[in-house]
């Protein structure tokens, strides 16, 4: 497959649709990162109402995030099918409970408050609770074991069980996800909601700072620690320092914006936040997809995983129209729904 | 039971399920269309809540067929990996292209059809209606784009060899006009809208013999019969228009679809009948000639090719079961024809509403496009077996191989036991919401919507 590249703006083709398929998760994190956050404190919340604000704050747009982790997949699958193909038959069993889990919470939003019966909505409030955790924990999961690589044979097959996917630091990796989401989603509530419900969220979202912190730093202590990796890397360039440093102040402004009622500023850094985190990931990998931690000759990277030069072309082309046209409705969505949450008949 | 079998069955099953709903989508999104266009040129308040109504219906399809659709981007990838790699320039961009173009768009205006009823103005709820109409169709644009590449590949060439080879897209137009698509699109959209119009046809006439709504209903009924009557037509034409491309380019399928097994210079085609696989013959009632006069060939001359005379592992082996799949699918089809026009004449000689044996069979109506859809893609894909890539590709060279039996049996079960219950709960919601039935809008006032600024799109 040793092919002459094409470049657009000096950058080859390869280089960019990691750029993209990048841009897209880090896209998908921010936004449905908000709203698995919102689901994470589900139960904190006691009172129906207040359940059904929230779940109404993320009502007209959960539905068009998730459509961000279809992209996501359809941009891994277009522009690297070699990285798409090994990652997905390695986390067979966690991906699939994944999707289950994804199920569960699109129904558990769209059906809670179609009855009144007490048990059914508390049903549907656990199974929404539970599954939004768990998508986090997962996704972090994930995470955790890109930064430090997957036992892949020559031919990108994961040798040994499934298991060893569960390791510390990647289990670490997946609290500091949630926390950062419990966060960020917090944020949003704050934007949608008023009186005594947004008063109990502010106390939350203090400790979901916090915990997201502590979290951070016992991940990166350990991962440091035990993955020469890892700490190499610290060594060698300096983005390793900038980029969690970055990130760390901006969330560490949050706070002060909640302070002066700036929420829209606070919901800017935790989204900043979230970007430079995936940032420090994308600098951790590149060029490299999916480290081999067997052999370095089997590492999947952008240029042996890529698809033709030609198909890079032409689905470069495709993003260019389709991303303005995505960011304009997905604009006028949330412009049209935004200040706080009223409930009427139409909503859940 | 190997991986083959087991992978196979979960992708049929899981796929199988999320088609019970996008057709829904699709085809009430065309009845939704109409009706506000309607509301918006009469002025007629009872359009608006017939399109408030199905537009809760709608949002219940909507919602469990992206649930459901997520599902086979991953199972490409987790058990079929092999295929992911070979096919990932060609079937990735399609898919890449849905989730940009389609899916991005319809999820977008989702919100906005479903709760914006209050927020927007009329005009401006109708372009989200019909964004997301269209954003629909698109997304079966690229599906079938993508399916039909692997039906009859064009515009690719294959680099490398053994398990590291690929197909590479050489001209990407060639590969999305492939010579199946455009026939196989038109027959999807049609099943689609015929699939919504049925379902509004079928709570409409329950309706109507309950004697509830019943001015909105026959409004409703005459609304989607005519959209099931000029879509069940146009569904024979793209129909028979797509069995010629299988005659063309899979003469292996269309020998299975009729249960050839002998080549015959003068074939007919069956209208329903048996197939002996043991003693290779089919028995039936047959009319002679039509496969010939069908397909454009010369009686006596052309040669339409029988399943002897293709090697045993290059055609598929379940040939009874493909047999009766596609007849059901035609035999429905003529049936949804009939059911219309009898209707239209019904309707053209002032007794439509009369005939209580008619609206009982309309009740029941709804199941049959449902069915028809299903059975016409179990005999495509049935059909292009023993390949997944026709050709090119067998369907037991396309697995994971990292992947064992037993991790597919786990996710097999989980996904018959997630999806009975989610199946149960469909049917329970949607009964509660036709039982529930379309909402008084007397006491509604647009004056009363919060204040926007955005001056005449946000009321």
């Amino acid at each position: 497959m040793e092919t002459s590249l094409s470049y657009f703006l000096g950058i080859d083709y390869p280089t960019w649709w990691f750029l993209i398929v990048g841009a897209v998760f880090a896209g998908y994190a921010i936004l449905d990162g908000f709203d698995l956050g919102a689901g994470s404190i589900h139960l904190f919340l006691k009172k129906d109402q207040s359940r059904r604000i929230a779940l109404n704050a993320i009502g007209p747009v959960w539905d068009g995030n998730e459509v961000w982790l279809v992209i996501a997949g359809g941009a891994l699958f277009a522009g690297f099918p070699v990285a798409y193909a090994s990652l997905f038959s390695a986390f067979y069993i966690p991906f699939m409970l994944f999707l289950v889990l994804l199920i569960f919470r699109a129904i558990a939003i769209e059906f809670r408050s179609k009855e009144e019966m007490k048990w059914w909505r508390n049903f549907w409030d656990i199974a929404y609770f539970i599954a939004s955790n768990s998508l986090s924990l997962l996704l972090g999961v994930v995470v955790g074991n890109l930064m430090i690589g997957l036992p892949l044979d020559e031919r990108g097959n994961l040798v040994g069980s499934w298991l060893q996917l569960l390791n510390p630091y990647a289990l670490l990796m997946g609290f500091t996800i949630l926390a950062l989401f419990v966060m960020h989603g917090i944020i949003y509530l704050l934007l949608k909601t008023e009186g005594r419900l947004y008063a109990k969220l502010r106390i939350l979202l203090n400790r979901a700072v916090l915990l997201f912190l502590s979290a951070f730093t016992l991940a990166s202590a350990y991962g440091l620690y035990t993955y020469p990796k890892l700490s190499d890397d610290l060594q060698n360039s300096i983005y390793f320092w900038l980029l969690p440093s970055f990130g760390v102040l901006s969330i560490l402004s949050i706070p002060q914006w909640v302070k002066r009622r700036k929420f829209i500023l606070a919901f800017i850094s935790s989204a900043l936040g979230i970007a430079l985190m995936l940032g420090v990931l994308a600098f951790e990998l590149y060029p490299v997809l999916l480290y081999s931690t067997i052999d370095p000759a089997f590492h999947i990277d952008v240029y042996n995983a890529a698809s033709s030069q030609k198909s890079l072309g032409t689905m470069l082309l495709i993003a260019a129209i389709g991303t303005p046209l995505i960011l304009g409705y997905t604009a006028f969505v949330f412009y049209t729904f935004r200040g706080k949450v009223k409930l009427d008949e139409n909503s859940y | 039971m190997d991986v083959e079998i087991l992978a196979r069955i979960q992708f049929a099953f899981t796929v199988a399920f999320h088609y019970i709903y996008p057709p829904l989508s699709i085809g009430l999104g065309l009845l939704m269309v109409i009706f506000e266009a309607l509301f918006l040129r009469t002025g007629n308040r009872q359009y608006e809540q017939l399109a408030r109504f199905y537009t809760k219906i709608f949002g219940l399809t909507f919602g469990i067929g992206v649930a459901t659709g997520i599902v086979m981007e991953f199972e490409f990838g987790t058990n079929w990996a092999v295929y992911s790699r070979y096919v990932g320039d060609v079937f990735g961009s399609a898919l890449a292209a849905e989730g940009i173009f389609a899916f991005a768009m319809e999820s977008g205006f989702l919100g906005l059809l479903l709760f914006g009823w209050n927020r927007v103005k009329p005009w401006v709820h109708f372009v989200a209606t019909l964004m997301v109409l269209i954003g629909s169709m698109f997304s079966a644009v690229w599906i079938v784009v993508a399916n039909s590449w692997q039906q009859t590949p064009t515009g690719f060439h294959v680099v490398g060899e053994g398990l590291n080879a690929r197909a590479e897209i050489t001209d990407f137009w060639a590969m999305v006009f492939n010579p199946s698509s455009v026939d196989r699109l038109w027959h999807v959209w049609n099943g689609s809208f015929l699939a919504g119009a049925f379902l509004v046809l079928s709570i409409s006439a329950y309706y109507i013999l309950k004697k509830r709504h019943l001015e909105l209903s026959k409004k409703a009924f005459k609304i989607a019969l005519v959209v099931a009557a000029v879509f069940s037509l146009a569904q024979a034409f793209s129909g028979h228009s797509s069995a010629n491309v299988v005659a063309k380019h899979q003469p292996a399928k269309l020998a299975a679809l009729e249960g050839q097994y002998e080549d015959s210079d003068d074939a007919g085609i069956m209208i329903f009948g048996w197939v002996n696989q043991e003693e290779r013959k089919t028995i039936g009632v047959e009319i002679p000639s039509m496969l010939h006069i069908l397909t454009h060939k010369e009686r006596g001359r052309d040669t339409i090719l029988g399943l002897n005379s293709f090697p045993e592992n290059e055609r598929p082996t379940a040939i009874n079961a493909i047999f009766q799949f596609y007849h059901i699918m035609v035999g429905i089809g003529f049936t949804l024809i009939g059911l219309s026009l009898m209707a239209l004449y019904f309707w053209w000689r002032g007794r439509l509403f009369e005939k209580k044996w008619l609206l009982v069979i309309f009740v029941f109506s709804a199941l049959l496009p449902q069915i028809a859809n299903q059975f016409g893609w179990f005999a495509a894909e049935m059909g292009r077996q023993p390949w997944v890539v026709y050709g090119l590709l067998r369907t037991s060279e396309a697995l994971s191989e990292a992947v064992t039996a037993e991790q597919v049996l786990f996710s097999l079960i989980l996904f018959f036991i997630v999806y009975l219950f989610l199946f149960l709960l469909f049917i329970y919601l949607l009964n509660k919401k036709i039982q529930h039935g379309p909402e008084d809008l007397a006491a509604r006032n647009y004056a009363d919507a919060p204040k926007r600024s955005i001056k005449g799109i946000v009321s």
